[in-house]
Formats: C-alpha cells, structure tokens, sequence
C-alpha cells in the first residue's frame, strides 16, 4: 500500500450510476451527489481510507497512485 | 481509466456493467477480484463459471478463462472442468435462484463430493433478470410478482443447506462488510475442497421496492445493522438473535477431496493393468 500522501481520488462519471453508496460509506462526507452522478465536495478532509472505492458497485470511484 | 485493479482482471471494454443504480452485484463481483488478486493467482490459472441471473452476468466482465453456462447448472459445468483440470482454481458465481432452486440438486451433490470449487452465491433474495419473482431465499412473509400478498414458503438458510451436505468451508459475507467478504472468499479458494461463500446483495430495484426497503442506501444500512459476526453470535441469547444474521467464517471440517479421490482411482487402476 503505497503512502497516503501519493495517492488521490479519482471519479469516473461515465461510469458513476448516481447510486449514492459511496457518500454513505465515507467516513468524513467527502462525497456528494449532484444530478445524479458523484463527486467530490471537500477533498481536504479525505483521509483515503478507500471505503469507497470498496463499495462502488460501478467501479466509479478509486484511489490512484500518483506517478 | 479505471483502477489497475479494474483493468488487470475486467474486460473493461464491457463496462460499465449492466446491473441497476446500487446493485450489490458489483461491489460482490470486485471482492472475489481482490481475493484472487491477493492470493497472486496467475488469471490463466483461474476458471470463472456462472450460470444465468443477474449475478452470472459477472463472468462475461471478468478477464479470466469463463464460462457462463444454463440455469442452475454452473456446478455441473465447474465439476467437468475441475476434474479435465484439477489444476485450475474453478470458482462458481451464481445467484440465490440459480444456485438453490433451478441448481439446487447440483448445489447439495457438488458440496457431498467436496469438489475443490469455491461458489460464491450473490445472494439478493429474489430472480431480478426475470422481473422479481420469489426465490428460494426470499424470507418469509416477503413481496415479490409472483407473491403479491407474501411469499408463504419458508426460506432456506444456504449456509446450513451447504454445510449439511457436506461443504467443508462456509462462510457468508455481506455488500456492507466487504473486507470480510473478500477474506472469506480468499480462505473459500485456498481451501481444498468444496468451499461455499454467501454474499448478501442488495436488489433495490425489485426486492427493495416489492418490500419497501428503500433506496440502495437503506438496504446497505440494513445488512451493517443486523449482520453481526460470527464469533460474536455465538455469544448473543436466541433472543438477541431474532432479525439478525451471522457473517464470518461459518463452518469447515476435514474431508476427502473429490478430483484427489479420482485421481487415485485411476493411479489404482494403472498399476492393475500394468501387473
């Protein structure tokens, strides 16, 4: 698992269904959805636990390391 | 792009997949992908094999060797292609309808022989693909097309069900808990011998609405809420148990393997005629 501090959020809207796990499943309501697609409110309190990318049904949303 | 995971192990030029806003399928299909990931098994040594529903949908996503095959009989098909190649890691994906109605013979007899295959059962409590009909684990007194007033059948609990036909690893997970689910398939695959894994999936489309479940949401709160692990069942009054189920590591024991069997068999057999 690479350092926290080198990987970031990423979303996949083409891929988002709007189904609003991910907001439920944060820890520290980073997520929201807006016209039925997801994304990112307040990225500083990302603490990039990666429960999200865990629940996505969609594959939507992922952490990434940073190259 | 999609995760690396995402890209390693699915035919991403199929995605995004079919199943509705806040299936659980997905989120069931991506931890049996992280097991096999974590396990380090070369994907060429890796048989996916689903049957028909909306869970068996899955193997047409995945980037390992598949085979999606008729109703209820995945097991039958995992059976030929373990004993053609013992080697090969054969898991099962398979919904609650496919595995225990229409496949329920092959479920029962798979789990006798204690064939080296892992089922994952994407459990979501009625047929979905067909318009919601009630399945075989639709609980009680639940909604569905075909029971406007309630179903009247009582359900069956697949874990007993697989672990008294002789499975020797059981274990459930659910679409809330998804690092437990993604342990116990892994155990569920190193296991030598018939492992059986049911994941509780969310049907906020027809099982969710039939039975006023609320959105996906509702529904995942609902298994965070009443899946209570299984050291911890063991623990509670019958009481304490009503309307909740355990999740973990069910069942194991120790039993002769079936394709370690036939092998033997035959290797008999050799020296026989070699005589």
């Amino acid at each position: 698992m690479p350092a926290k501090d080198k990987v970031s959020l990423k979303i996949n809207t083409l891929w988002c269904k709007g189904c609003g796990i991910c907001v439920f499943i944060c820890p520290k309501e980073v997520l929201e959805i807006e016209n039925e697609k997801v994304y990112i409110k307040d990225l500083d309190n990302c603490i990039k636990c990666g429960q999200c990318e865990y629940h996505c049904p969609d594959y939507a949303i992922y952490l990434e390391e940073e190259k | 792009m999609p995760s690396e995971l995402i890209n390693n192990y699915f035919r991403t030029e199929t995605l995004p997949h079919i199943w509705c806003p806040g299936c659980g399928n997905g989120i069931v299909t991506r931890a049996i992908v992280k097991a096999i990931d974590n396990l380090n098994i070369p994907k060429d040594d890796v048989c996916i094999v689903s049957g028909i529903g909306c869970s068996s949908r899955a193997a047409g996503y995945l980037d390992f060797n598949t085979l999606h095959t008729t109703h209820g009989r995945a097991l039958a098909f995992a059976t030929g292609v373990k004993l053609a190649n013992p080697k090969l890691h054969v898991i099962v994906i398979t919904g609650d309808g496919d595995a225990s109605a229409i496949g329920g013979n092959h479920l029962i007899h798979s789990a006798r022989r204690n064939i080296d295959i892992t089922t994952v059962v994407f459990n979501n409590s009625i047929y979905g693909m067909t318009g919601g009909q009630y399945s075989p684990t639709t609980p009680m007194g639940d909604k569905a097309t075909t029971a406007p007033y309630g179903s009247i059948d009582p359900n069956f609990d697949l874990c007993e069900l697989a672990n008294a036909a002789g499975a020797t690893y059981v274990a459930r997970g659910t679409v809330y808990a998804v690092n437990i689910l993604e342990k116990v398939i892994q155990e569920g695959i190193s296991n030598k011998g018939f492992s059986f894994i049911e994941a509780i999936a969310t049907c906020p489309t027809y099982y969710g609405r039939k039975n006023k479940k609320g959105s996906a949401v509702d529904m995942i709160k609902f298994l965070k809420e009443h899946g209570v692990m299984y050291t911890a069942w063991q623990k509670m009054s019958e009481d304490e148990k009503i309307g909740k189920f355990p999740i973990g590591k069910l069942y194991t024991k120790e039993r002769k393997e079936y394709t370690e069997q036939y092998q033997m068999l035959i290797d008999s057999l050799g020296k026989e005629s070699n005589q």
